[in-house]
């Protein structure tokens, strides 16, 4: 015997339509919005000449960590190498859609996290909503993103947001909820107001574990690139991904290499943005 | 209960000379922490017990019917074992704690009762805080430290950064504005916390075991400092302790607390000699018995000690600016290597020879656990003064014959050189 079959799907699918239809101006704005920031900043990075950028870059590298100047020499030659495999187009457009993922996804989470932090019953709300993001297998999120928005970078960046928001969002709430009791008390002792607080104490001293949320966030965005590839997003992830179709392993390869050599650049940079202070 | 000490009239005085209002005033002052207080409350009106009461509720009765009064320029002490209730009724008079029933009035305003806006704007002009472990802002440096409670007040960059080094050079700390807390030692942190709490000049200084993560040595110097800013600034101040020397030394009153109650106010002199019941005599038992005390207690710093490697003219200068017959002689790493007299090293200045070769390495030593009782049986057989080293041999301090006896003086029936 077999039976009746629920029918989820047409609800799905109703509700897909209903959303489309109320609500497809507020997607259309969301799309404009996105491309015009990822063509933008795409733009930008394009119209540098790329050794200026990256002899930028290398001092950025050998500024953030304190003079380190292997890793600055070691960030240049990643560089050149990627310049030099003509992949830099493509670079900077992988860049553009991390950043901009990045950027949206750190807007959602860190006030998120600030107000899990500060309330027990959002935390409580939220954690279940995390785990399920988390532990749902990121090319589910490629679906809603076709559904909504087509093919093309902005679903793209539209999953990738998705996947990279949780752990900044974590290490928000975790940061200000380690802040000593001693401390916090310091900003009510001295008649703080909760802005107060919130800005001069407990985000200043939780920012070292937001930071290491922020690192998260860019490492899943990166992570994130060949699969939002799949739905059309471009730059080296797309180049992987036709390697693969292909099974052009030199292809792969060159551009895989590519995307590793960004990632170490960017975890660089953002593990050595804060200083660690020592607590108490 | 006498709420006048002599003492406390004298420097009440001083800025008072009519008849002075308390001006902190605790009136059953009662705090449940847990689930379920006001069914608490209700067993503990029926005169259940704390333990009677948290077996029933699972809430802990924190604070017991609490009254007092503190007078302007009065040092009150909070005294009492861990889990008394001495720091959670300090933190019930700025309210990081809410009472669960009871009125605070500070200046005759009851703090209990007070909105958020009335509660910030009393606790930045009248309440200044002084916390266990420093609680300095790492990220910040020390001069921001310093100023943080005029920043939150909303004072202008320049004004409030003057303020602050001013009251950094009057604890001793000119010139370190631009460290960071994390570069200091710990003294040197806790002046920074004394700093913070003076800078925005309240009447009334909260202070929480303010000086218990010191080392010993350390921490009487504090105390000392105290003592001599108190004296030049008349301020307020609740200091919760529960090391009862410490009390004896700063308090003009003290409050003993236990479960949650006070047991009994008074002077230190009316609490040494007429304990009130049973377990403020067991406190205070303790405090001139030898046994309790040991060398890291009472012993002086090791000042003037020698290098080992300086000249026998460098040792002589010591003794001669110091008005001492010996100095103990260390090493590199502060190890003791023995000791010098005042003749051999004339002899030796005379004679053009080296430290090394008079150094005499029969000298008493003793470590830092070591009880006052064998110490006294040590430093009567010697001429010298005791060295007090560490597990590797490090000098850590000194002990001369008199300061044992200042020790016990200050610790016996006669302790009005404390008071």
């Amino acid at each position: 015997m077999q039976l009746p079959k629920l029918p989820l799907g047409d609800a799905v699918e109703a509700l897909v339509d209903w959303i489309e239809q109320y609500f497809g101006w507020l997607l259309d704005a969301v799309s404009a919005g996105l491309g015009f920031l990822i063509g933008g900043l795409q733009g930008l990075l394009l119209a540098i000449p790329a050794p200026v950028l990256i002899l930028l870059a290398a001092v950025l590298v050998w500024f953030v960590t304190r003079r380190d100047i292997k890793l600055a020499g070691l960030t240049a030659l990643g560089l050149l190498l990627i310049w030099d495999l003509q992949l830099w187009n493509l670079a900077m457009l992988t860049l553009a859609l991390v950043l901009v993922s990045t950027i949206v996804a750190l807007a959602i989470s860190i006030p998120l996290g600030i107000a899990a932090a500060g309330s027990d019953a959002i935390n409580a709300a939220l954690r279940p909503v995390l785990d399920f993001m988390q532990t749902m297998p990121s090319f589910v999120y490629l679906i809603p993103a076709v559904i909504f928005f087509g093919l093309g970078n902005v679903p793209g960046t539209i999953a990738t947001v998705v996947f990279a928001m949780p752990p900044a969002l974590r290490l928000t709430n975790l940061g200000i909820r380690q802040v000593p009791t001693e401390l916090v008390e310091v900003a009510d002792a001295f008649g703080s107001t909760p802005r107060q607080k919130l800005f001069k104490v407990q985000l200043p001293v939780a920012l070292p574990t937001i930071m290491a949320g922020v690192n998260q966030c860019i490492m899943l965005a990166l992570s994130m690139t060949v699969i939002a590839s799949m739905i059309g997003a471009g730059g080296l992830g797309y180049q992987v991904l036709v390697g693969i179709q292909r099974v052009d392993i030199g292809m792969g390869f060159e551009a895989g290499l590519a995307i590793v050599i960004i990632a170490i650049i960017l975890d660089r940079i953002t593990q050595n943005l804060v200083p660690q202070y020592e607590n108490r | 209960m006498k709420l006048e000490g002599s003492v406390i009239f004298e420097k009440a005085s001083i800025e008072d000379t009519t008849s002075p209002q308390p001006i902190i005033s605790v009136r059953n002052l009662t705090k449940v922490f847990g689930q379920n207080p006001e069914k608490a409350l209700e067993l503990h009106r029926k005169g259940r017990s704390k333990h009677e009461i948290y077996a029933e509720t699972g809430s802990t009765l924190a604070l017991n019917n609490v009254s007092f009064d503190v007078m302007p320029g009065e040092t009150f002490v909070l005294m009492g074992l861990s889990g008394s209730g001495k720091s959670t009724l300090l933190r019930c008079i700025n309210r990081l704690i809410d009472p669960t029933e009871g009125e605070i009035l500070i200046d005759g305003e009851d703090i209990v009762g007070m909105g958020q806006e009335e509660l910030r704007e009393t606790r930045r002009r009248k309440l200044g805080m002084i916390f266990q472990n420093f609680a300095l802002l790492p990220h910040r440096t020390v001069l921001d430290n310093v100023a943080f409670g005029l920043e939150i007040q909303g004072v202008p960059v320049e004004e409030r950064q003057k303020k602050a080094e001013e009251i950094l050079r009057m604890v001793g700390l000119g010139g370190y504005g631009g460290s960071m807390p994390g570069e200091l030692s710990g003294g040197m942190k806790q002046r920074v916390g004394l700093a913070r709490a003076l800078t925005s000049d309240p009447d009334i200084l909260l202070m929480d075991e303010a000086f218990s993560a010191l080392d010993p040595l350390i921490r009487r110097d504090m105390q000392d400092e105290l003592l001599d800013l108190q004296q030049r600034l008349v301020k307020t101040i609740i200091f919760v302790t529960h090391d009862l020397d410490e009390a004896l030394k700063l308090g003009d009153r003290i409050a003993l607390m236990k479960d949650g109650s006070i047991v009994q106010v008074g002077t230190p002199e009316e609490i040494l000699t007429n304990p009130e019941n049973a377990y403020v005599e067991k406190f205070v038992a303790d405090v001139d018995l030898t046994r309790v005390l040991s060398a890291s207690d009472v012993m002086r710093r090791p000042e003037p000690v020698a290098r080992c490697t300086a000249g026998p003219r460098v040792a002589l200068h010591l003794m001669e600016e110091h008005d001492i017959g010996s100095v103990f002689v260390v090493d590199r790493w502060r190890r003791l290597r023995g000791l010098v007299t005042l003749d051999d090293t004339l002899k030796a200045v005379q004679a053009g020879r080296g430290l090394e070769e008079i150094i005499t390495t029969d000298v008493p030593t003793v470590a830092l656990d070591t009880p006052l009782t064998d110490i006294i049986s040590v430093i009567a057989g010697s001429r010298y003064p005791v060295a007090v080293v560490d597990d590797e041999n490090r000098l850590q301090g000194l002990i001369f014959r008199g300061t044992i006896l200042a020790a016990l003086a200050r610790k016996g029936e006669d302790i009005n050189a404390t008071a």
